[in-house]
C-alpha cells in the first residue's frame, strides 16, 4: 500500500493546470510518465533531490489509469484530493452540482467506517 | 498589554464570494439571505474596532504537504499572498495580499513555545480560503495586519480535540500578554458536519443536521464540558468525513473561554453544509 504516493499524484496533478488537462485526456500515459519522472521528487526539498523507492502497486496504478475514483476511495486516497481533482476534470461536462452528486452516489455502497486515509 | 476586543468563530464557505457577487440567472436563490446574515456578522467585527487580526484556519494541502506536515504552525512574515490556482478554478476566489503583524507573530511563537506548544513557523506562507473566506466575509477591505495560525485537521494523525481547546486558551492568554496597546480580534474558521469526496456529500443539507444543532448549542453557550465529553477523533467521523474541521471551532471556544455565552449567534442551512457564525466580546461590546 502506498497511500502517500496516491495522494502525491493527486496533489501534484491538481495543482498544475497543464497536468490536469493531460490527466483528463490521457490518464494511463500520464500515470506512466508521472511514476517514472515525478513520483520520487521530494517536493519540499530544493531542486534536484529525489527519493529512490516510491512506486505504485498494480492496483493503485490501475485505479489512477482508469479514473476510478471509487477504487481510489477504497484504497484510502485522501477524499479531498480526489474530489478536487475530479471536479477540475469532469464538472465541465455536467450541469450545476450534477457531477458532485453523481460522484457521491457512486460511493453509496460504502458504510462507516470508511477506508482509513492515514498515511 | 493588548486587548482581545472580539473572538469570532465561523464556518468558511468557499462559495460565498461567488454566490454573493453573482447577478441575474447566476445568482442562487439563497444568496440574498446569506448576504444579509454575513453583513450582520461583519458588523460585529467592525464594532470592535480591531487593529490586528489573529486568524486561525487550516491549509487544505496547498503549501503544507505530507512530507513535512506541522500540527500547529504560526506565520511570521511581513506579507501573506493568498489563495491558490485551484481555489480560483473551483471557487472563483480572487488573489489577495495581506499584511502581517510580525511583532505579534514573534510573541505568539515565543510565548507558545514557553507554554508547552511546539509550534512550527513559516516566514513565507501563502494562505488559503480557510483564512481568506473570513477576510472576505468579515473584513473585505483586507486592510488589517494578520497573524495566521494553521492547525492540522486534515492529515491524520491529528492532535486530539482537547489539544485544540488548550491551544485556544493559550492563544487568549498569549495575546493578552503582548506588550502593546493594540486592539486584537481573534478570528477562527472551521466546519460543522461536512462530507467531502464521500457518499454523503452535496446533499440538500449538511450530512448530519442533528450534530450541527448540538454543535451550535455547545459553541453558543461555551459548553466545553459537554463538547469535550461527546467529541473525540473517532466520533468526528460519524457526522461526515471532513468534520474534523470542527476542532477549529473547539479551539475558538478555548479562546472565548469556558462557559462564555456568545454575543452573536447565527446560522444558515444550505445544501451540502450548514453555516454558523459566533461573536464574543470578552470585555463588553463597547470596550
Amino acid at each position: 500500500m502506498s497511500k502517500y504516493l496516491l495522494d502525491k499524484f493527486l496533489y501534484t496533478v491538481d495543482r498544475d493546470p497543464d497536468l490536469v488537462e493531460r490527466y483528463r485526456e490521457e490518464p494511463r500515459a500520464t500515470v506512466t510518465w508521472w511514476e517514472a519522472e515525478r513520483a520520487n521528487a521530494v517536493l519540499n526539498c530544493h531542486t534536484g533531490e529525489a527519493s529512490t523507492w516510491l512506486r505504485f502497486t498494480d492496483e493503485e496504478r490501475e485505479a489512477l489509469a482508469t479514473h476510478d475514483h471509487v477504487a481510489l476511495f477504497s484504497l484510502g486516497a485522501h477524499p479531498f484530493l480526489t474530489l478536487t481533482l475530479f471536479i477540475a476534470m469532469f464538472e465541465r461536462d455536467h450541469g450545476p452540482l450534477e457531477y458532485q452528486q453523481a460522484f457521491g452516489a457512486r460511493l453509496a455502497h460504502f458504510a462507516m467506517p470508511y477506508p482509513d486515509i492515514a498515511t | 498589554m493588548a486587548t482581545v476586543v472580539a473572538v469570532i468563530a465561523s464556518t468558511h464557505h468557499p462559495f460565498y464570494y461567488k454566490a454573493s457577487t453573482a447577478t441575474g440567472e447566476d445568482r442562487p436563490p439563497f444568496a440574498d439571505e446569506w448576504v444579509r446574515k454575513i453583513t450582520a456578522f461583519r458588523e460585529t467585527l467592525t464594532r470592535a474596532r480591531p487593529d490586528v487580526l489573529v486568524m486561525v484556519g487550516s491549509d487544505h494541502f496547498h503549501q503544507l504537504w505530507l512530507d513535512n506536515m506541522p500540527q500547529f504552525l504560526v506565520g511570521k512574515a511581513p506579507f501573506y499572498d493568498a489563495n491558490f490556482y485551484n481555489e480560483e478554478r473551483e471557487f472563483g476566489l480572487p488573489r489577495m495580499l495581506l499584511k502581517g503583524q510580525e511583532d505579534l507573530s514573534a510573541h505568539v511563537l515565543r510565548a507558545g513555545l514557553d507554554a508547552g506548544f511546539d509550534l512550527a513557523f513559516s516566514n513565507e506562507l501563502r494562505i488559503d480560503h480557510s483564512i481568506t473566506c473570513p477576510i472576505i466575509t468579515l473584513r473585505p477591505e483586507a486592510d488589517l495586519p494578520i497573524v495566521p495560525i494553521y492547525t492540522n485537521i486534515f492529515a491524520p494523525p491529528l492532535p486530539r480535540p482537547k489539544r485544540f481547546v488548550q491551544l485556544g486558551q493559550a492563544v487568549r492568554d498569549i495575546v493578552e500578554s503582548w506588550p502593546s496597546d493594540l486592539r486584537v480580534a481573534v478570528v477562527g474558521t472551521g466546519h460543522l458536519s461536512l462530507e467531502l469526496g464521500g457518499p454523503r456529500q452535496f446533499g440538500p443539507h449538511g450530512p448530519d443536521p442533528d450534530f450541527d444543532l448540538r454543535a451550535i448549542e455547545w459553541i453558543a453557550t461555551g459548553d466545553l464540558d459537554r463538547c469535550l465529553a461527546e467529541v473525540t477523533l473517532d466520533s468526528l467521523h460519524a457526522p461526515g468525513n471532513a468534520t474534523h474541521g470542527f476542532m477549529d471551532f473547539m479551539l475558538m471556544m478555548g479562546v472565548a473561554g469556558a462557559g462564555q455565552k456568545a454575543d452573536h449567534v447565527d446560522s444558515l442551512d444550505l445544501f451540502h453544509t450548514r453555516e454558523a457564525y459566533f461573536t464574543w466580546y470578552p470585555n463588553g461590546v463597547d470596550a
